[in-house]
């Protein structure tokens, strides 16, 4: 159970800046929260990068028609991008952000979707075949002296076309999905970017909110796919908590080695993109060899190579098969071995090395304000591991280290990802055999409802923190369920990250970075 | 001469399921007689065209990490011709559709399909491309693909394991094998998809602002 402090919109800035002065330069979450007659608003998770104490602080105001809230994005980084969030989803003005568009849907978009009021008739919003417009300027929102909200008459060019510009994506093999890049150069070097997120964006969240919380499980699978069993964990450890529900050890013993399993998958795939994106097709092949490995094993227990739909409220789907454990240790012991071949094969090579070091800085100050945690974070010297943080499941009781490099290049966030693997693999030997008799799965009644209240559980994703924020108000729906999408940050601090570089740099970058964009738009 | 049953060298032609629709294509296109120069000149052709399938790497969700996985070498699709993957839709034979379509992608994906060249031949890859999936009834998902585009084969699944894919693809081979290159038109296109106007385009910047920057 959450306890949100609630404060006044005039006081609401200054309690931020005393906040961020105190040391909660984590701006772990902000939820944007439609209350109905209570008004429209935002929750705001702010944690202290080194005690790891956290603060929730709310804010809302009544006015639906031109609600508009003090923005906070000169404090925390990461706060530009999740304040365009609410602003599209919700309709809130943030009086002072800069650069106020939309993130997700398209501009011309009528009505703001996560509103209790928002109407979905396809009348409103019909499949639009026309390609959408670049915006050309920001908008920036101000309060002018006779207290009425009024869009600031100069206007903020976004990108400045005497320059060259270059637009990468929304399909570009090199973008992992679809995202759109529009840059604009000077000669070889970027100066601006400007990211489009969207063009995946599912309203998951909307619909969790008609969905029963069994059935919202299956969405969080599908948001990050290669996190899919640390992201339904989350979940399900959320609502477990809210119903007070406690879960055998046979159990947190399969989460944890599944979690950990589904690390290595996606950590795997990471290399193997990121060699295929500059050329090594070979490291490709040999990354995927390991991978299919580990896809035989989620598959023979869960049914499921990519996509597992494993955990569930109370336990998981089905028990683990009698040769699973033979079969894990036989994984990780050839999986040690081979790892020697990735360094051999591409990441010692010298075109890779000249390619990567010294590309693509994120500074540790940075990576903390952008909230970009998992492998980038850690590149920069952050400790933001959620399993070293605020342990859950097994994870207080293995013995593990955390992988901090302090480079924050493009190299060290492969390295990173790499020297887990064989973290991942001791977490997996310490508790392959001794998993504990006992049942798979605790019986729930059939209707689960949770009190009421806001709840919130988080765990470590293969790319970084992931949240769960569920705000119930006693039914078996969810009031408004909220996933930390773990790559939104990550995007964020992308134009702090290229700015400067060459161009070819970006798809070394955009690869070290390993964002899953079905995780960013939701 | 007429046409025969499409034989594929990966799968013996009984062992298809849903021979029907192919074979009611061949019934439609054996009405009308066809030279003999004429059909062994397409008997090659599509002999040729069916086994290299060139795909557009067109991915936007989980499916397109399984489509990674059929690219690697334990299911290897090159066994078959498929494993050139352009990046330009120009050079594409077909664009196969892997994860959801959403509201504002869904210009995106007509506009590359207008851009390949004919003849094109789109595949729809999991339950979100089919039909939405477990998506449908959000506010900015596509239900299905076939909504915007004329689709060839559907896989589904979710995602569709590396198997369904090459049996889609396998499937594509066939129908491939049942056109008329020469003398007829070779793809019917089904009306009420071709739009009536062609796309605006408006992503350049307006005349006022071009070279009036500060």
């Amino acid at each position: 159970m959450m306890e949100v402090t609630f404060v006044e919109i005039e006081e609401f800035r200054s309690t931020m800046i005393h906040l961020h002065r105190k040391g909660m330069d984590f701006l772990r979450e902000m939820i944007g929260m439609d209350w109905n007659e209570e008004g429209l608003g935002a929750i705001y998770i702010l944690e202290n990068s080194d005690t790891h104490e956290c603060t929730e602080i709310a804010v809302r105001t009544t006015d639906r028609e031109n609600p508009e809230l003090p923005s906070v994005s000169d404090l925390w980084m990461v706060a530009e991008f999740y304040e365009r969030e609410v602003f599209d989803f919700y309709g809130i003005r943030f009086t002072g952000h800069h650069d106020l568009r939309r993130l997700f849907l398209r501009k011309d978009w009528v009505g703001h979707p996560l509103r209790k009021d928002y109407d979905t008739s396809e009348e409103i919003n019909p499949i639009r075949m026309e390609s959408e417009p670049v915006e050309e300027f920001s908008r920036e929102y101000d309060i002018k002296d006779d207290k009425e909200l009024a869009e600031k008459v100069e206007k903020l060019k976004i990108l400045h076309y005497d320059q060259y510009t270059v637009n990468i994506g929304p399909q570009h093999p090199a973008t992992h999905g679809v995202l759109h890049f529009h840059l604009s150069l000077e000669g070889e070097e970027v100066r601006k970017v400007d990211i489009h997120c969207g063009y995946i964006h599912r309203g998951i969240e909307k619909l969790c909110e008609s969905r029963t919380y069994p059935q919202t499980l299956a969405f969080t699978d599908r948001l990050d796919y290669l996190s899919a069993h640390q992201n339904r964990h989350a979940l399900c450890m959320c609502i477990e908590n809210a119903m007070g529900l406690e879960v055998t050890e046979r159990v947190q013993y399969i989460r944890t080695i599944m979690d950990e399993l589904q690390r290595i998958d996606s950590h795997l795939l990471m290399y193997s993109c990121m060699a295929m994106d500059m050329g090594a097709i070979t490291g490709f092949i040999y990354g995927f060899r390991e991978r299919e490995k580990i896809l035989d094993i989620m598959e023979e227990v869960t049914g499921g190579r990519l996509i597992q739909n494993y955990n569930v409220i109370g336990g998981v789907q089905a028990d683990i098969t009698p040769g699973f454990a033979q079969k894990v240790k036989e994984y990780c012991n050839d999986q040690k071995k081979r790892i020697r071949e990735y360094y051999d094969v591409f990441v010692n090579n010298v075109i890779f090395t000249n390619r990567a070091k010294g590309v693509g800085v994120l500074t540790r100050n940075d990576a903390i304000s952008f909230g970009a945690t998992g492998g980038t974070g850690r590149a920069s010297g952050w400790a933001c591991d959620v399993r070293k943080r605020h342990p859950y499941a097994m994870y207080g009781k293995v013995d593990f280290k955390e992988i901090i490099h302090t480079g924050g290049d493009s190299y060290d966030r492969l390295l990173v990802r790499l020297e887990e693997i064989m973290q991942s693999i001791h977490i997996i030997e310490q508790l392959i055999d001794n998993i504990p008799e006992g049942d798979f799965r605790t019986k729930t009644k059939p209707i689960i409802k949770l009190p009421e209240g806001r709840f919130t559980a988080s765990v470590e994703g293969s790319r970084g923190e992931f949240g769960v924020f569920i705000e119930s108000r006693g039914d078996k729906t969810p009031y408004r369920m909220k996933f930390r999408p773990t790559g939104l940050p990550l995007i964020a601090a992308a134009h702090k990250i290229m700015k400067g570089c060459k161009i070819a740099d970006l798809i070394t970058i955009g690869a070290s970075l390993d964002y899953v964009i079905p995780d960013i738009d939701r | 001469m007429e046409m025969k049953k499409p034989v594929i060298k990966s799968i013996p032609y009984e062992e298809f399921k849903d021979n029907e629709t192919l074979e009611a294509l061949i019934a439609e296109i054996n009405k009308e007689r066809t030279n003999v120069v004429l059909g062994r000149l397409d008997d090659l052709i599509n002999w040729g065209r069916s086994n290299s399938l060139w795909s557009l790497t067109f991915a936007t969700s989980c499916c397109g990490i399984e489509f990674m996985s059929v690219g690697a070498s334990r299911y290897d699709f090159a066994r078959f011709g498929f494993e050139v993957t352009r990046n330009s839709p120009r050079q594409a034979d077909l664009i196969m559709c892997a994860g959801t379509i959403t509201h504002k992608m869904a210009p995106v994906l007509k506009r590359l399909y207008d851009q390949m060249a004919e003849p094109k031949y789109v595949v729809a890859v999991g339950g979100c491309a089919i039909s939405g999936g477990p998506f449908k009834g959000s506010y900015h998902v596509l239900n299905g693909i076939d909504k915007i585009i004329p689709v060839d084969v559907y896989i589904p699944g979710c995602p569709p394991r590396p198997e369904a894919i090459l049996y889609g693809m396998m499937q594509l081979q066939r129908k491939v094998k049942v056109e008329k290159f020469f003398g007829g038109k070779n793809k019917h296109q089904q009306k009420g998809y071709m739009p009536d106007e062609p796309i605006i385009v408006t992503n350049c910047p307006t005349e006022q602002t071009n070279g009036k920057d500060e």
